[in-house]
């Protein structure tokens, strides 16, 4: 079942990674790794972007999604009179722990192998995927369950381990579904933000092909206990467990995941073997400062006070224990984090992953995520993306905002969305990234702005033609000479009465009469 | 090797070599300190509006609760539990001493085996090791006698708790462990697994809608042990001395009351090697 087209693949070009299924042997060594090379879509942003703006069905799933966790957030936050405080803790615990990034991966690596784990340090994707491997192989893994994870995304893990014969099987509801149809997630905490219920009921259908013909899948229920059902067998009989960490605590050397499913617990209690993957980032000192830090993060991702499970995990099964894996290991992962410390973009570090920026972001909220072309959608995805994977290979996303200040008026760590996607435009025009109509009109517009008399004067021509053309329209669906700007947007048409300028000289001049 | 590359890059980018020796000793104090950040308001209340929020909160998030006057009463609310919810009298429980020693015989038709949990179990009794009101949330750390696959595998999870372990804010829940737990392995106080559980599982992936029993419980329940005097509901109105708002971060007042149990309760949740 593929309603769309798939519109990015972490890792792989299409078909490259089929390439390797069916002729590895179990055990036999790998064919030559394929070049690791994300297939970005994201250069295309605005063929994206207007092909979801005639998504009828992604514009249903959008438009019924959204309002909901708004109005969640604002209740949770207004609820906690010590939520903005908290921001302000949380942006200082993580500044400074960045400040001391390598004194706390070391402490943090020390107490994991004290507690009997290991720790994979990995600086690229590469790496990461053959730690994973290798660690699946020696144990023999056939299967491996998984908790939701936007590092293994970013590997193109799935894709990996399918490669060389391992069936990986996504427990999240939301993954679930979207490895059914072979779509990436488009949102960061709710993947299948773009599915409506009919997208699931078809999915299952097509998939889950047992099913007798009769069976109802009318109501949110009826998909849950299906899907229930079948990952239940999935979790008892995998080999390896890999899971996300929304944190790691170097005072105690633990890795945290926070769900509201009970997948992600599942995925690491039953198997034999638990893999963490956690970018550097994620280390914050001690259990007070990881607890400031969860006081904000379910608030601002889905608008609850608490997710259901917060679970702190440290180490392999103890001596007596009734449960739990025998072998814990965390692979760390770097892939071009360590290169953003100690530039203008070094304050994206903080992020925790709530997913507000984009609940929040009035151009995700019409184009969805996958428009974005890569692992993380919205405006912390703008910032992140050119930093992970170059400024040259993403084309528009750090213009694919409106500055209206949203993503960082809700951001929980304050992170400067919007200056930051201003330094990567800087950087694009700097590196002559920027298409040369805009390189020229960015001039002109220079050109004015240096000369005041002249900008006034043009101006106020300008609006005073855009305002009599536009009169009782609105908004121009199209311009001669700008129809490259209009051709995505509407340029809405001034009201009359003139420039801004214009308009403040003379309320002043009314108030000084 | 990754390890020294990784570290290099940071450095690089911080503009310096690794830490002095003087600030690694301020960074390893710091952790050694883990000085708390601000509480919530809503958690620095006496022990009755304490509870009556724990209480509120689980509600809020979908699980229920009853308050029973001793341990004893323990089987009888469990069984008529499983009886209103048209629940069959059979359950797997912690082997925790606290659970051992309830007079589960005096419930014969319960069968009741003490064990880590299979797929094919319906109900659970697990031993809470704390609870916080702030929001409802149940401590559960692992341990020999304490089996993550309780919180996890049944349809239905029951969790015994005492009141006397209901602390206001995360924090103080983390300071009992540190005080209370060895971990033989690691030598700290961090056993395997701890779960911080508050309601029953969920899922919103479908239209961003709330609905129950995901992959974990569909159905939360707590009992509720009443064995904290100044906790009680009617306690406010009782004991003016108990229901004073304690002063400062560190609440000498309920740190009291939330030990007072504790030689009971270090006893018998050790993590045995």
């Amino acid at each position: 079942m593929r309603a769309r087209a798939r519109p990015w693949r972490p890792g792989f070009g299409p078909g490259e990674g089929s390439r390797y299924i069916s002729s590895t042997p179990r055990g036999a060594r790998p064919p030559p790794e394929p070049i690791a090379l994300p297939q970005l879509t994201s250069p295309a942003f605005k063929e994206n972007a207007a092909r979801a703006l005639a998504d009828a069905s992604l514009q249903k799933a959008l438009s019924g999604s959204r309002g909901a966790f708004l109005a969640r957030r604002q209740a949770a936050v207004a609820a906690l009179p010590e939520f903005e405080r908290l921001r302000e803790i949380g942006r200082d615990i993580k500044n400074h722990t960045l400040a001391h990034l390598d004194f706390y991966l070391e402490a943090y690596a020390a107490k994991v192998e004290a507690a009997g784990g290991t720790v994979h340090w990995c600086s690229t994707a590469e790496d990461a995927r053959a730690a994973v491997l290798e660690i699946c192989r020696r144990v023999g893994a056939r299967t491996v369950t998984k908790g939701k994870s936007m590092i293994s995304e970013e590997l193109g893990l799935n894709e990996h381990l399918e490669a060389h014969g391992i069936t990986p099987v996504e427990t999240d509801l939301g993954e679930y579904i979207l490895q059914l149809r072979d779509e990436p997630p488009s949102h960061i905490i709710a993947p299948a933000f773009h599915l409506n219920r009919e997208d699931w009921e078809a999915s299952f259908r097509a998939s889950h092909t047992d099913l007798p013909r009769d069976r109802v899948f009318r109501e949110r229920r009826d998909i849950l206990t299906e899907a229930r059902t079948r990952l239940r067998e999935r979790f008892l009989a995998a080999d390896v467990g890999i899971t996300g960490a929304n944190f790691l605590i170097a005072e105690t050397g633990s890795s945290v995941i926070v769900t509201n499913e009970g997948n992600g617990d599942l995925t690491q209690t039953l198997p034999r073997v638990h893999i963490v993957l956690a970018s550097i980032e994620k280390v914050v000192p001690t259990l007070e400062d990881c607890c400031a830090l969860l006081r904000l993060l379910a608030r601002s991702a889905t608008g609850q006070d608490f997710s259901v499970y917060t679970t702190f995990s440290t180490g392999a099964r103890r001596a007596g224990d009734l449960d739990g894996p025998e072998e814990y290991h965390v692979v760390l992962l770097d892939n071009g984090r360590s290169n953003m410390i100690g530039t203008e973009f070094q304050e994206m570090l903080r992020c925790i992953r709530c997913g507000a920026c984009m609940n929040h972001c009035p151009v995700y909220g019409v184009v969805g995520g996958h428009a974005y072309g890569w692992v993380y959608p919205g405006p912390m995805g703008a910032v992140l993306t050119p930093s992970l994977v170059g400024v040259d290979k993403t084309g528009h996303l750090p213009n694919a905002s409106t500055f209206c200040g949203r993503c960082e008026a809700v951001c929980p760590v304050k992170i400067p969305l919007p200056k930051m996607m201003r330094h990567w435009r800087e950087r694009e025009f700097e590196r002559h990234l920027t298409p040369p109509a805009a390189r020229s009109s960015l001039r002109l517009w220079a050109w004015f702005a240096k000369r005041p008399g002249a900008y006034h004067a043009a101006t106020r021509m300008a609006i005073g033609a855009l305002s009599l053309l536009g009169r009782g329209k609105g908004a121009f669906r199209s311009l001669p000479l700008a129809r490259g700007w209009t051709k995505g947007r509407d340029l809405p048409a001034p009201e009359p009465g003139g420039t801004f300028m214009a308009r403040y000289a003379k309320a002043q001049r009314e108030r000084r009469v | 090797m990754s390890r020294e590359a990784i570290l290099g890059a940071i450095r690089r980018g911080l503009r310096r070599g690794p830490l002095p020796a003087d600030q690694a000793a301020m960074l390893a104090a710091r952790l050694e300190r883990h000085p708390r950040h601000v509480l919530p308001a809503r958690s620095r209340v006496p022990r009755a509006e304490q509870l009556a929020l724990f209480v509120r909160n689980v509600e809020k998030e979908f699980g229920s609760v009853e308050r029973v006057p001793d341990a004893a009463s323990v089987p009888a609310a469990v069984a008529e539990y499983l009886a209103a919810q048209n629940l069959p009298a059979r359950l797997v429980r912690a082997p925790h001493p606290e659970l051992d020693a309830l007079p589960w015989s005096d419930r014969p038709m319960l069968q009741v085996e003490a064990r880590a949990a299979r797929a094919d179990d319906a109900v659970s009794v697990q031993h809470a090791f704390a609870a916080v009101a702030e929001t409802g949330t149940l401590m559960l750390p692992s341990a020999p006698t304490r089996p993550t696959t309780l919180n996890l595998l049944p349809d239905t999870a029951i969790v015994v708790l005492r009141a006397s372990r209901v602390v206001g804010a995360y924090e103080e829940a983390w300071d009992l462990l540190r005080a209370e737990q060895r971990d033989p392995r690691s030598g700290g106080f961090m056993p395997r697994n701890v779960m911080l559980v508050t309601g029953p599982s969920r899922s919103a992936d479908i239209e961003q809608t709330l609905e129950l029993g995901a992959h974990g419980p569909r159905r939360l329940h707590v009992v509720l042990i009443d064995d904290d005097p100044a906790a009680l509901p009617a306690a406010a109105a009782a004991a003016p001395d108990a229901a004073a708002p304690p002063g400062g971060p560190a609440m000498p007042a309920m740190r009291d009351a939330t030990t007072r149990h504790s030689t009971e309760a270090a006893g018998s949740a050790p993590n045995e090697g």
